[in-house]
């Protein structure tokens, strides 16, 4: 599939008929619909809650957040927020109930500190990665998007934001960029390996009734799902060890930048770093 | 736009972040409709405490209504009990807030910021949070000036 992003900014590419295109085909209803309940899920919340939907577009998935019944902790009052006037006014027309804003994510999230219990976004924050003029850069985008997320969020209030990156490095940028804003961040990934991967970045901020403060204590007792922590907190000793100053990997890392840079610098042998013994 | 939301809004420009004029936002020309929406305790209940009464105040006051001066008291409800447990009293500042809060909604009119002035326009009941590229990434101007 060819990717939207590439071709035009948000604002112009979903013009009236391709909104209204996306608002009818019931492929992309059924996979918004299914996304969103998972995106329910991991959020897990049991009380009616405020919730910020990022790049609501017509108000698919908001429809679902005011649908949930009161046994399921329903329904939910929602704020909308999207680039696109066209998704918006069909928004309109399907008479929602959420408060719809038109904003750019990328210039922030114009919401008090501590307003918003949750947010979600379903396939939005990808158009983020790509600049669509020369005085914007994708990182600053991201990095004032998930700032503003970070401070309009309550304390122990968590996001779900599902996104298609293009590649490794895309994904790696929204993460990072998540992270540095202050989030307890974590990738969950449905159906691996397969073309209907599809990957949610599972954000918590610290405090109030998070049983364990990252992604791992939210998918904890979930069916099926694999937990594989990449995190080097838990090597810490050993590679504090084997780095040790004046130890060969030491020495190695630090001849490595230097023979980059052009200086002279003796060949590494089995013999670099060794003791000399007094034996002789 | 629901007087709730508004409760929540800032200026969307940096500068204003760190001004305590930019909150609340004040209404201008403003037309008002009332909808209909689900009536729901608990959801009242939770969002209360982070509402800024004082704002809400504010706004409410430009729009012509008249609220009490300190934010009414709430029962904390717990996530088992049932809303049959709410006192009548209660029960009535709850539907005032709910109509107040919720039922009230700003169609078309403005939203003017108290430190920049900046207007942000409200049709069909959409707010146009969108900045002119000059406000939006002005962290980027000072690379300029180095030139």
């Amino acid at each position: 599939m060819s990717r939207p992003e590439e071709t035009l900014p948000p604002d112009l590419f979903y013009s009236d008929a391709e909104s209204r295109k996306y608002t009818t085909s019931s492929r992309i209803l059924s996979i918004q619909s299914s996304m969103t309940h998972r995106a329910l899920e991991l959020l897990n919340l049991n009380t009616p809650s405020l919730i910020l939907d990022v790049g609501c577009g017509s108000g698919l998935s908001g429809e679902i957040l005011s649908s949930i019944p009161p046994s399921e902790g329903g329904p939910h009052i929602w704020i909308g927020m999207d680039i696109s006037a066209s998704m918006l006014d069909i928004a309109l027309q399907r008479d929602v109930e959420g408060d719809l804003l038109l904003a750019d994510i990328g210039q922030g999230v114009p919401l008090r500190p501590g307003s918003i219990d949750a947010a979600i976004s379903i396939s939005a924050i990808q158009w983020l990665c790509s600049a669509d003029s020369s005085d914007v850069s994708p990182v600053g985008r991201l990095g004032r998007f998930f700032g503003g997320l970070y401070a309009a969020l309550r304390r122990g209030g968590r996001a779900v934001c599902q996104f298609y990156p293009k590649n490794d490095e895309q994904r790696s940028m929204i993460c990072n960029a998540a992270i540095k804003a202050g989030f307890g961040a974590g990738v969950l990934e449905d159906e691996p390996g397969t073309k209907n991967a599809k990957l949610y970045l599972v954000l918590t901020v610290s405090g109030g009734d998070v049983p364990k403060g990252d992604i791992t204590g939210v998918v904890n007792g979930m069916e099926g799902v694999d937990i594989m922590d990449q995190r080097r907190g838990g090597k810490a000793g050993g590679r504090a060890a084997d780095d040790r100053k004046g130890s060969k990997r030491w020495i190695l890392k630090k001849k490595e930048p230097m023979e980059r840079k052009g200086k002279v610098v003796k060949a590494s042998s089995k013999y670099t770093g060794r003791k000399r013994r007094i034996a002789f | 736009m629901k007087i709730l939301t508004t409760s929540f809004l800032t200026c969307a420009v940096k500068a204003c972040k760190s001004s305590p004029l930019s909150f609340p936002l004040h209404y201008k020309d403003a037309e008002l409709e009332q909808s209909d929406i689900a009536y729901n305790p608990r959801f009242l209940i939770n969002i209360l405490p982070r509402i800024d009464w004082d704002a809400v105040r504010v706004t409410a006051t430009e729009l012509g209504f008249t609220v009490p001066e300190e934010k009414p008291e709430l029962p904390a409800l717990d996530a088992s009990s049932s809303t049959d447990t709410i006192e009548p009293a209660d029960e009535k500042t709850l539907r005032e807030l709910h109509t107040l809060l919720l039922e009230t909604e700003v169609r078309e009119g403005k939203l003017v910021c108290g430190n920049c002035g900046h207007e942000y326009k409200i049709k069909e009941g959409i707010a146009n949070f969108l900045l002119p590229s000059h406000l939006g990434e002005f962290e980027l101007f000072p690379f300029c000036f180095l030139h």
